[in-house]
């Protein structure tokens, strides 16, 4: 069954990873190269899983084994909410030594029952595990039971961490969602103007910084794949009439098959940096007007570009000129290694490399063609050497995630953090706004030449 | 004496606990020119070291076997060894720290053969030792987790010995000490003119400071020849009920005689330790340790009024548990919510009646009605929801700032905690006053 389904995603035919590769390389699977056993980094396949399907909010994540899974992680992400909070309860089996020699199916069971009579969610995701997978725990047919038991969505989500990176468990999780939920309801109402983000997840409310610029369009967001989601939203997203691809190829598949089912054209877009926002803004108005929606969305849409730029042009013009010329080194990876290039080329920075892990290779040609001669696409570049970079102060800051955060800090390197655990929101007129002020606040930070003076006894 | 409720519940809401293997390469990362490494699936291995990035604010050399779905059926000793290799290569270990997981458990794995195979087959290998700790995650938490790497690498490096080294005294450091409490615990030691080894030592590893380069292992830790001559010790002073099984093995490798100390915190508990000191050096207790008894007693009094009769709902593992409940009851304070995280002999000695092994969903029932919630970060947004005053501690701490430096042992340990939670208490109290007050009372003091 998950074998079945891991081949289907190998095969997905608009990934464009996919694209590049011969039948025989297709046929190995995503994820990139083999982990190499101790030289890897990075979460698994049951962490992308969560990644995707936990930011719906009203319904409950239940981890199907051994505390680690849970206990380990759990409310661990900023992807915030504007109502329920039921998602940030951590629901684990908890698996002990007994259950492991007599299988988990039947605590499973009264789990989820207890867990629908206490807080009675609209639905509920199981996540296999790779002990419970290992000693053949069947969550698919408890979930089913479970489902006509209770008389409500009981999810299975069949990504256990050693099926691979976190990558692959994302596109899991999309299956999920195309399988058990997309499409199982209908709207009360359609507009044409109704569309979905896919792949936003509302890390420290970056959707919060665009929603009201929809709203502004008189654009309707039928709902957010799953950022700030309600499960009865997801369930009716078959309906938009455009989908926007927010992050990257993670969901590659779900924009794709909803195109195949239900009509509905995608585009891959990004909300980081001025330049970008403009052009999602300007792609999804010319796609719902090619569907149906009123032509002057499209003129309306330019309005709101110009002015927003010009907000943002006079709220950054005090900070701009400091900005001007400082180095930066960008280790994220993903969509990011280019989206964020513009948004910092904006305020006349030099990005001098930009990671391009878990990149795909239109991203990698993106981030290279935007830095030109002045920075260069970095694939992996090992912490001891990345250390080095920035002792000798080859970059003004570094933008990263919390995991390398301590090696520019060690090197006395201004830092700001890029990736999920941050806590503002970068997307959006806004997003850059607060990006921009983030970095210069770092930047102008007194402590740098504090910290780099030696003690007196050292000179 | 506490009663210890253990029911087995098929939900577990909000976990207060986690997992045996994170404990173990915890413990791992206290030795020196150590690499930690999970035998397991990566995302275990990500998900450790996110929890330690948080709660330490450092970087955490940890490494895994990258264990598949193939070769979790292929048995994975490959893995291991190629993990080994790999890591021998490129960081240059003095040590790696092998923990498991439930996955290999289950599998009935024999990783202790699989190492010595893996040393015997590789010469490159003899100046690395190789520990490996059991920690399936089905089968206790953190504090297991910890003990039985503690137990691991004991077994493992100790040598037989019959000589003693008069000055040298062996101390075992449970789960529940903070890099801050070693380093007090080392000057204390110290200054009995005893040479302390300290196992394991996470004040030389993660106590927060900048090295002048970058090193792919942990930098400082207790090293692998002072483990080696742990044998030669007058004595081990075990810190925590959990560090009993490790002493108990030096003790019978090596005939050095244990002394227990179940807690750390608070007067009778720490005289109890300067006693100790002070019978194995022959020295009197110096003048500054006599000083900050002094101040302990100063603070007890000036403190007690804000403690008498306060209602505690905590939830900690076992030792801490333990440490901080005897604290707050010899102040006055009553536990009337306790839980943890799995059963261990420390509960039944919690000065409550009774102890639940839990989750914090079982915290957040039982904490009706107290003024104070004790328990790692997770238990910030309970404590919001009861509208209660709340005091961090335990792992992990990951929305504060120090947690490598909040300090519980010793005579200063217990007097700044005495000032830290009373003050809870006082602004309690003010806002309290206010609220009720209102106008009244505004003019009254206006």
């Amino acid at each position: 069954m998950l074998q079945h389904k891991l081949q289907d995603l190998f095969e997905e035919p608009a990934c464009a990873k996919n694209r590049a590769k011969d039948d025989k390389a297709r046929k190995k699977g995503c994820g990139g190269k083999p982990l190499t056993p101790g030289n890897a980094a990075g979460g698994c396949a049951f962490d992308g899983a969560k990644i995707v399907l936990q930011p719906i909010t009203d319904a409950a994540h239940i981890v199907h084994g051994p505390i680690a899974c849970e206990g380990n992680s759990w409310d661990s992400r900023h992807a915030l909410s504007s109502g329920p909070m039921l998602y940030r309860t951590g629901f684990t089996t908890d698996l002990g030594e007994l259950d492991v020699i007599y299988g988990g199916e039947k605590k499973l069971f009264k789990a989820i029952k207890e867990l629908v009579t206490k807080y009675d969610p609209p639905a509920v995701f199981v996540y296999q595990t790779c002990v419970t997978a290992m000693i053949g725990d069947d969550i698919e047919t408890v979930c089913r039971v479970a489902s006509e038991r209770f008389g409500k969505p009981i999810i299975p989500v069949n990504a256990p961490g050693f099926v691979g990176k976190k990558n692959l468990g994302t596109k899991l999780a999309g299956e999920v969602l195309l399988n058990h939920v997309i499409g199982t309801e209908e709207p009360e109402v359609t507009t044409p103007t109704d569309i979905n983000l896919i792949g936003e997840y509302n890390v420290s409310g970056d959707l919060w910084t665009v929603t009201p610029l929809f709203k502004r369009l008189g654009i309707r967001l039928l709902t957010s794949i799953t950022g700030d989601a309600r499960y009865h939203e997801v369930t009716k997203a078959h309906r938009a009439r455009v989908n926007m691809m927010v992050c990257s190829q993670a969901l590659i598949n779900v924009a794709r098959k909803m195109e195949e089912r239900w009509g509905i054209p995608y585009f891959e877009g990004s909300f980081y940096g001025v330049k970008d926002t403009g052009t999602s803004l300007r792609t999804i108005a010319h796609m719902l007007v090619e569907r149906g929606a009123e032509p002057s969305l499209i003129d309306r849409t330019e309005t709101l570009i110009a002015e927003e730029e010009a907000r943002v042009g006079s709220e950054l013009a005090d900070i701009l000129p400091d900005l001007k010329g400082k180095k930066v080194l960008l280790y994220t990876g993903g969509v990011k290694s280019w989206s964020m290039i513009s948004a910092l080329h904006y305020a006349g920075m030099v990005v001098i490399g930009s990671s391009t892990r878990k990149a795909t290779k239109e991203d990698k040609a993106r981030a290279a063609e935007l830095m030109g001669e002045e920075g260069e696409t970095i694939d992996n570049l090992p912490q001891r050497d990345m250390y080095a970079k920035l002792k000798n102060r080859e970059a003004d800051i570094m933008l990263s995630g919390g995991r390398t955060q301590f090696v520019a800090l060690k090197a006395k390197t201004p830092w700001l953090d890029s990736n999920q655990e941050r806590h503002s929101a970068y997307a959006g007129y806004d997003g850059t706004i607060t990006l921009l002020k983030e970095i210069h606040k770092e930047l102008t930070n007194p402590v740098w030449d504090l910290v780099r003076k030696p003690a007196p006894w050292e000179v | 004496m506490a009663v210890v409720e253990t029911f087995v519940k098929p939900l577990t809401v909000n976990p207060l606990k986690t997992s045996a293997p994170l404990g173990g390469a915890s413990a791992f990362m206290g030795l020196d020119g150590c690499l930690p490494m999970l035998h397991a699936a990566q995302g275990c291995t990500a998900f450790a070291l996110v929890l330690l990035v948080r709660h330490y604010r450092e970087a955490i050399p940890f490494q895994t076997t990258a264990m598949s779905e193939v070769t979790t059926i292929l048995g994975g000793k490959d893995n291991l060894e190629e993990a080994i290799l790999n890591i021998a290569k490129r960081a240059e270990p003095k040590v790696i720290g092998v923990c498991s997981n439930g996955l290999i458990e289950a599998r009935g794995e024999d990783i202790r053969g699989d190492l010595k195979l893996i040393q015997q087959k590789h010469p490159e290998l003899a100046n690395i030792a190789l520990v490996y700790a059991s920690t399936p995650d089905y089968k206790g938490g953190f504090q297991e987790g910890w003990a039985v790497a503690v137990t691991s690498v004991v077994d493992t490096l100790v040598e037989p010995s019959l000589a003693r080294d008069a000055h040298q005294v062996n101390i075992l450091a449970g789960s529940h000490l903070t890099p801050a409490d070693l380093e007090d615990i080392r000057e204390t030691v110290e200054a009995f003119g005893l040479d302390p080894i300290i196992l394991p030592d996470i004040a030389g590893s993660l106590d927060g400071h900048v090295a002048d380069n970058w090193v792919l292992t942990t930098q400082g830790g207790t090293k692998v020849e002072d483990i080696r001559r742990m044998g030669r010790s007058v004595a081990t002073l075990a810190l925590g009920l959990q560090m009993e099984t490790a002493a108990k093995l030096i003790e019978s490798r090596c005939g050095v005689p244990v002394e227990m100390f179940p807690r750390t915190t608070g007067l009778l508990a720490w005289d109890d330790f300067i006693a100790t000191l002070a019978r194995l050096s022959g020295k009197p207790v110096p003048q500054a340790i006599r000083r900050r008894r002094s101040q302990l007693l100063d603070a007890i009094l000036d403190g007690h009024f804000y403690f008498g009769k306060k209602k505690i709902a905590i939830a900690a593992e076992p030792d801490l548990l333990l440490g901080l409940t005897q604290f707050l009851s010899d102040m006055g304070a009553q536990i009337t919510a306790a839980v943890s995280t799995s059963d261990s002999p420390a509960l039944k000695l919690v000065p409550a009646e009774r102890v639940v092994v839990g989750d914090l969903r079982d915290l957040e029932e039982m904490a009706a009605g107290a003024d104070l919630l004790i328990s790692h970060s997770h238990g910030a947004r309970i404590a919001e929801r009861l509208g209660i005053s709340f005091f961090r501690a335990g792992f992990p701490l990951f929305d504060r700032l120090g947690a490598a430096h909040k300090l519980s042992v010793g005579y200063r340990g217990a007097r700044d905690l005495i000032f830290e939670i009373g003050n809870l208490f006082i602004a309690d109290r003010d806002h309290h006053h206010h609220s009720q007050g209102g106008r009244d009372a505004a003019v009254a003091s206006g």
